[in-house]
């Protein structure tokens, strides 16, 4: 277990293996794999798993409050205990993985954005939203997480820049992989940047391990 | 003046701290304070409304003054805390003055929910835009992965956090490079009620993993468009004096914003805290646009 703040959160080994890890971040509602994917299968270095906050074996936060950028800070405590790393997200994890590739540019050698559940988020301009107030469930994921990271704000003016970021930071000629087939306003906007590849997650995985 | 009644109530799994003026048969009315304050700033300000006839009823935010401190914070868990306390007062319409954060957060609950409000009073909250200078992309970029990476080294350490210790004097201090307009006979009677006194020193209670700055998409203009469609009768109130902690607003970049009847006004040489610097002015003020007493 690791510790952002006064969450607990579960970082998993799927599989060890020789240099740079693999760090998996899942969609929204979901946790963590119980085994490796079938296409991460030839990644030489270990594959890791980040249960993020609300969700799988970490803390359920009382009274919710989530954000991406806080979820980003999940998988930045990741970062910290596992060093350089490659990241594959789906769905909400792929929003994640983007924020993290633009962030921590020196460290993350490649992210690949998949589809999953939580990918298109909420509105790209404020919305009549209202608020509610949840029960909570008994066993994650926390309802709160559900509700609020559903219909958090993407603007993709806002994602592009983390493209950039991860642009001028890394040093890698494409830093970003979209691998999924479905392109809300955020991803579409992204996969238009400069340095982003488009490609499966396999081959975009063939790449990164050779960097 | 300390409150009437002081007692807390469970928004959720959230203890939020009330604080209440005046008598408890009284209408009530809310009053939502700013970022990084708590319910007793408003101290000596209350007692002035209260004594017009109003039962006055503000809480310390979640991790700020007495109320829980949480794993997470955000915009929407302060929303629903406030619903849960003026749930827990009426389900009527109350009038609400929200100051600096307090104010944009009331802006967006009376969009969303118009019927808590019969009135709505902003002090010196209304973000209008963000005050950098024109920048291009590259520099944006540059500054906005600034931005971020010092945000999450701050959160790599946050489990570790704790507030500095220190004497009365000392807190009211630091508090006074914040609000450096405030006296320092005020700051120390905040440091009383906002502090707690642990055997190495005081220490503010807000949360230690509470923290100025951050980034994310929200952008402050977009509080103001909220604006135009507010039903209810709105008053703005203004300092002239910009602060670090204040939005730089003026009148002009809200008066096409205004609802219809609202109005909205400017304090000459008073900072961001006008409720503050000059109580009776602003209560007064207030209570003229109420209609007098309740």
């Amino acid at each position: 277990m690791l510790l952002h703040g006064k969450v607990s959160l579960a970082l998993h080994y799927l599989r060890e293996g020789e240099g740079r890890p693999l760090l998996l971040l899942h969609g929204l509602g979901e946790h963590a794999p119980a085994t490796e994917p079938a296409w991460c299968n030839e990644w030489p270095g270990p594959v890791t798993a980040l249960d993020f906050t609300g969700h799988g074996h970490s803390t359920v936060p009382r009274g919710g409050g989530y954000s991406a950028e806080m979820l980003l800070a999940d998988a930045d405590t990741a970062l910290a205990a596992l060093g350089e790393v490659t990241v594959v997200g789906r769905g909400l994890g792929a929003y994640i993985a983007l924020q993290l590739a633009g962030a921590r540019a020196g460290s993350v050698r490649g992210a690949v954005l998949a589809d999953g559940p939580g990918l298109a988020g909420g509105a790209v301009t404020p919305t009549s939203s209202s608020f509610l107030s949840l029960e909570p469930r008994s066993t994650p994921p926390d309802p709160y997480a559900l509700f609020e990271l559903s219909r958090d704000l993407r603007p993709p003016d806002y994602a592009t820049l983390f493209v950039r970021m991860a642009m001028e930071h890394s040093g890698l000629d494409e830093p970003i992989t979209v691998a999924a087939i479905v392109r809300p306003q955020w991803l579409a906007a992204v996969a238009d940047e400069v340095g982003v590849a488009q490609a499966s997650v396999r081959e975009a995985l063939a790449t990164y391990q050779s960097l | 003046m300390a409150p009437d009644r002081d007692y807390s109530i469970a928004a959720g799994q959230v203890n939020i701290a009330v604080h209440e003026w005046g008598a408890e048969t009284a209408d009530p009315m809310f009053l939502v304070h700013g970022g990084f304050d708590f319910a007793r700033t408003y101290d000596v300000f209350a007692p002035l409304l209260a004594r017009a006839g109003w039962r006055v009823v503000s809480w310390d935010q979640r991790g700020h003054g007495d109320s829980d401190h949480t794993e997470l914070y955000s915009w929407d868990g302060d929303m629903r805390d406030a619903m849960a306390v003026m749930d827990s007062v009426t389900s009527r319409p109350a009038p609400v003055i929200g100051h600096s954060k307090g104010g944009a957060l009331m802006i967006q609950l009376a969009d969303a929910q118009p019927y808590r409000f019969s009135h709505l009073i902003n002090m010196d909250g209304i973000p209008y835009r963000r005050r950098i200078p024109d920048v291009s992309d590259h520099e944006r970029t540059r500054m906005m992965a600034g931005d971020v990476q010092r945000w999450l080294d701050d959160r790599r350490k946050v489990s570790q956090a704790s507030r500095k210790p220190g004497t009365l004097d000392d807190l009211a201090r630091r508090r006074g490079r914040m609000n450096p307009r405030l006296s320092h006979e005020w700051l120390c009677h905040l440091v009383t009620v906002g502090a707690r006194h642990d055997a190495d020193g005081w220490r503010w209670k807000i949360d230690p993993a509470m923290r100025f700055g951050g980034f994310g998409p929200w952008r402050p203009e977009w509080t103001i468009t909220r604006l135009p469609g507010l039903p209810m009768p709105f008053f703005g109130i203004l300092g002239s004096e910009l602060e670090e902690m204040g939005w730089g607003t003026l009148p002009r970049h809200v008066a096409k914003y205004l609802p219809d009847g609202g109005r909205c006004e400017v304090l000459d040489n008073v900072g961001h805290f006008v409720h503050i610097e000059q109580p009776h002015l602003v209560s007064s003020m207030i209570l003229d646009f109420l209609g007098g007493a309740s």
